[in-house]
C-alpha cells in the first residue's frame, strides 16, 4: 500500500537527512507504529506519503503509483484516498461536530443526501453518537480526537496516517483512541501511526518501526517500544 | 454542491473581509469612473469627428437672404453665380489643389444637421432656408486651405470660406488632453485597486488558512479552494464597476443631454445610451484585473 525505496529527504542542505535511504514496506490492512523521538523523521514520513513534500532522492510509492509521477492537477486524488489526523486535531471551532465531518465530504463535492447518510454513520464508528449538534470547544480532547478520525475516515480512505493521535492526552482517552484505530484498521483501513507513547505501542502488539536521525533502525512484526531515554518504561 | 459549497465559503469570506471588499469596490469605482470618462471623451471626439472632419475639409459657403458679408449686398447667391464658382472650383487650374467638390443644398444641410443634433432640442426650430448652401471641398493637401481662402472670399455670391478642420482640430486637442488626464489618473488609480486586491485576498486567504489546510488534506480540487478568494476579488471589483455605469450614465443623461445640452444646443452631443456600450467593458476590465490579481496573489499565499 506504501512503499519507499531508498527515499532521501534533505530539507537543508547543511544539516543532516530528515530521512536517509530509507526502505520500507507497508501492505494493505496493515497496522504500523512508527516510532522514535522528536526529528527522528515520523513527520517528514507522514509528509512525503502525501507529497506535500517532494523526495531528495529515491521514490515513494502509493497504491502502486510513484506519488512523484503523479501531476499536481492528480494530487487532490492522491489524497482523498488518504485520511490524516494530527495531535492538534484540527477542528474548525465556528462549525459543529456534524458540520465538521460534512466538510470533508463537502469540499470534494458529495451530495447533501449522502452526506446526511454518512456522516452519523461514521461518527458512530468512533463513537460521538448523539453528539451532531456539539461545538468543538463543548468536547473534551479525545472526543475532539475522535471528530478528527471520523473526518479523516468518512471518505473511506484506503490509508490512516495519524501523526502522534494521543500527544495531546491522558492514558485512558489514549487507549480510548486505539480501540478506535483498532476498529478502522480491523474494517481493512491500513493504519500508520507515529507515536513516541511506549505504553501504547507495547500495549497493541502491532507492527514497529523505529525511525532514528531519519535511518529505520528497527522494524518488528510485534514489537514493542521504549523510549530513548527510558525515562517512561518503569 | 460544490457549487453551493463555494458559493457559502464565498458569502463567509466577504462577510469577514467586509471593510476591505468595501475598499475594493469604492477603489475600483472610482478609477473605472475615470477609465469610462476617458471613453466618454473619446466618444465624444469621434462623435464631432464624424460628420465634420472627414467631410468639411474646406467649405464656401453661399450668400442667403441674411448674410452680411461685403460680396453678399447683392443678396443670395444667383444661379449663374453658383455656376461660376462650382466651374471655378473644378477648373484645370485648381486641380493641384482640389480632390473633390460636393455641392451641399440647403435641403441636405438641413438633413445633416437634423442627424449631427438628434439629441438636441435646437432641432426642431431650424429650417432649412436658414442654412447655407456650400461647396464642400476636399484639399489635396488640407495646409494649402489659403489658396481657396484667397480665391474665393472676395467672390460675388460667396458669404465666408472656412477652414473648419483647424478650430475643431483645437478643441479635440483639448479634449484629448483631458481624456489623457482621466486615464492616467485612471490608471494609478487601477494600480491601487489591484494592489488592494492582492492585499485583501491575502488577509482573506490568511484568515481562513485553517479551513483552505483541511480542504487541502481531505483532497478538494485547486478550484474548489481558490474559487471563492478569487470570487471575492471580482465580485467587489463587478461592483465597482457597476457603479462607475451608474456614475457615468447619470453624468451624461443629468449633465451633458440635460445641463450642458440646453447650454449649448449648437453642440452635438453623445446620448446616455452610448454609456451602456461602454459599460461592459468596463465591468470586465475591473473583474479580469480583480481576477488576476487575486490568482497571482493566492499562487503565492495559498498552498493547494
Amino acid at each position: 500500500m506504501i512503499r519507499f525505496d531508498t527515499v532521501t529527504k534533505v530539507y537543508d542542505n547543511n544539516s543532516r537527512p530528515a530521512l536517509d535511504a530509507v526502505s520500507l514496506e507497508v501492505d494493505r490492512g496493515e497496522f504500523v507504529f512508527l516510532v522514535g523521538a522528536s526529528g527522528s523523521g515520523k513527520s517528514t514520513f507522514i509528509r512525503l506519503v502525501l507529497k506535500e513534500d517532494r523526495v531528495s532522492r529515491g521514490a515513494v510509492y502509493v497504491a502502486g503509483q510513484n506519488v512523484a509521477n503523479i501531476p499536481s492537477w492528480r494530487v487532490p486524488k492522491l489524497r482523498r484516498g488518504i485520511g490524516v489526523v494530527f495531535q492538534d486535531f484540527r477542528l474548525l471551532p465556528n462549525k459543529t461536530v456534524f458540520a465538521n465531518v460534512a466538510f470533508a465530504m463537502q469540499v470534494i463535492g458529495k451530495s447533501r443526501a449522502v452526506i446526511r447518510e454518512t456522516v452519523p454513520d461514521v461518527l458512530q464508528t468512533v463513537g460521538l453518537e448523539g453528539k451532531n449538534n456539539r461545538m468543538p470547544h463543548e468536547l473534551s480532547g479525545g472526543e475532539q480526537q475522535r471528530v478528527a478520525i471520523a473526518r479523516a475516515i468518512v471518505n473511506r480512505p484506503g490509508i490512516l496516517l495519524a501523526d502522534e493521535p494521543t500527544g495531546n492526552l491522558d492514558p485512558t482517552t489514549s487507549m480510548g483512541i486505539m480501540k478506535v484505530l483498532g476498529k478502522i484498521n480491523s474494517n481493512g483501513t491500513t493504519v500508520v501511526m507515529a507515536t513516541h507513547d511506549d505504553d501504547i505501542v507495547n500495549t497493541m502488539r502491532k507492527r514497529v518501526v523505529e525511525l532514528r536521525n531519519g535511518s529505520v533502525v528497527r522494524d518488528d512484526a510485534q514489537g514493542i517500544y521504549i523510549g530513548e531515554t527510558g525515562v517512561s518504561a518503569q | 454542491m460544490r457549487f453551493a459549497f463555494v458559493l457559502g465559503e464565498l458569502g463567509s469570506g466577504l462577510r469577514r473581509n467586509l471593510a476591505m471588499v468595501v475598499s475594493i469596490i469604492l477603489v475600483t469605482f472610482i478609477s473605472l469612473t475615470f477609465v469610462g470618462a476617458a471613453g466618454l471623451l473619446q466618444l465624444q471626439i469621434n462623435q464631432m469627428k464624424g460628420y465634420w472632419y472627414d467631410r468639411v475639409q474646406v467649405a464656401v459657403f453661399l450668400c442667403v437672404d441674411n448674410s452680411t458679408s461685403p460680396s453678399c449686398a447683392a443678396g443670395p447667391v444667383t444661379d449663374d453665380q453658383r455656376e461660376d464658382i462650382k466651374a471655378t472650383l473644378e477648373s484645370a487650374s485648381f486641380s493641384e489643389y482640389v480632390s473633390t467638390v460636393e455641392y451641399e443644398s440647403q435641403q441636405e444641410a438641413l438633413g445633416h444637421f437634423q442627424d449631427q443634433f438628434a439629441n438636441s432640442p435646437i432641432v426642431d426650430s431650424v429650417t432649412a432656408d436658414q442654412l447655407p448652401e456650400s461647396f464642400r471641398v476636399n484639399l489635396v493637401d488640407p495646409e494649402k486651405y489659403e489658396v481657396i481662402n484667397e480665391a474665393f472670399s472676395s467672390t460675388p455670391g460667396v458669404d465666408v470660406v472656412s477652414d473648419q478642420r483647424e478650430l475643431l482640430e483645437r478643441l479635440f486637442t483639448y479634449m484629448n488632453v483631458a481624456s489623457a488626464i482621466a486615464l492616467t489618473i485612471a490608471g494609478v488609480m487601477l494600480l491601487c485597486a489591484v494592489l488592494l486586491v492582492a492585499t485583501t485576498i491575502r488577509l482573506s486567504a490568511f484568515s481562513r488558512r485553517r479551513e483552505t489546510g483541511i480542504m487541502r488534506l481531505v483532497g478538494a480540487s485547486k478550484a474548489v479552494i481558490q474559487l471563492p478568494f478569487v470570487l471575492e476579488g471580482v465580485i467587489a471589483a463587478v461592483i465597482g464597476g457597476l457603479l462607475a455605469t451608474v456614475t457615468l450614465w447619470a453624468v451624461a443623461h443629468f449633465a451633458l443631454n440635460g445641463v450642458l445640452a440646453e447650454m449649448y444646443p449648437e453642440t452635438a452631443f453623445i446620448s446616455s445610451s452610448e454609456v451602456l456600450l461602454l459599460a461592459p467593458l468596463l465591468i470586465l476590465l475591473g473583474g479580469v484585473l480583480a481576477g488576476v490579481s487575486s490568482l497571482l496573489t493566492l499562487r503565492r499565499y495559498l498552498r493547494v
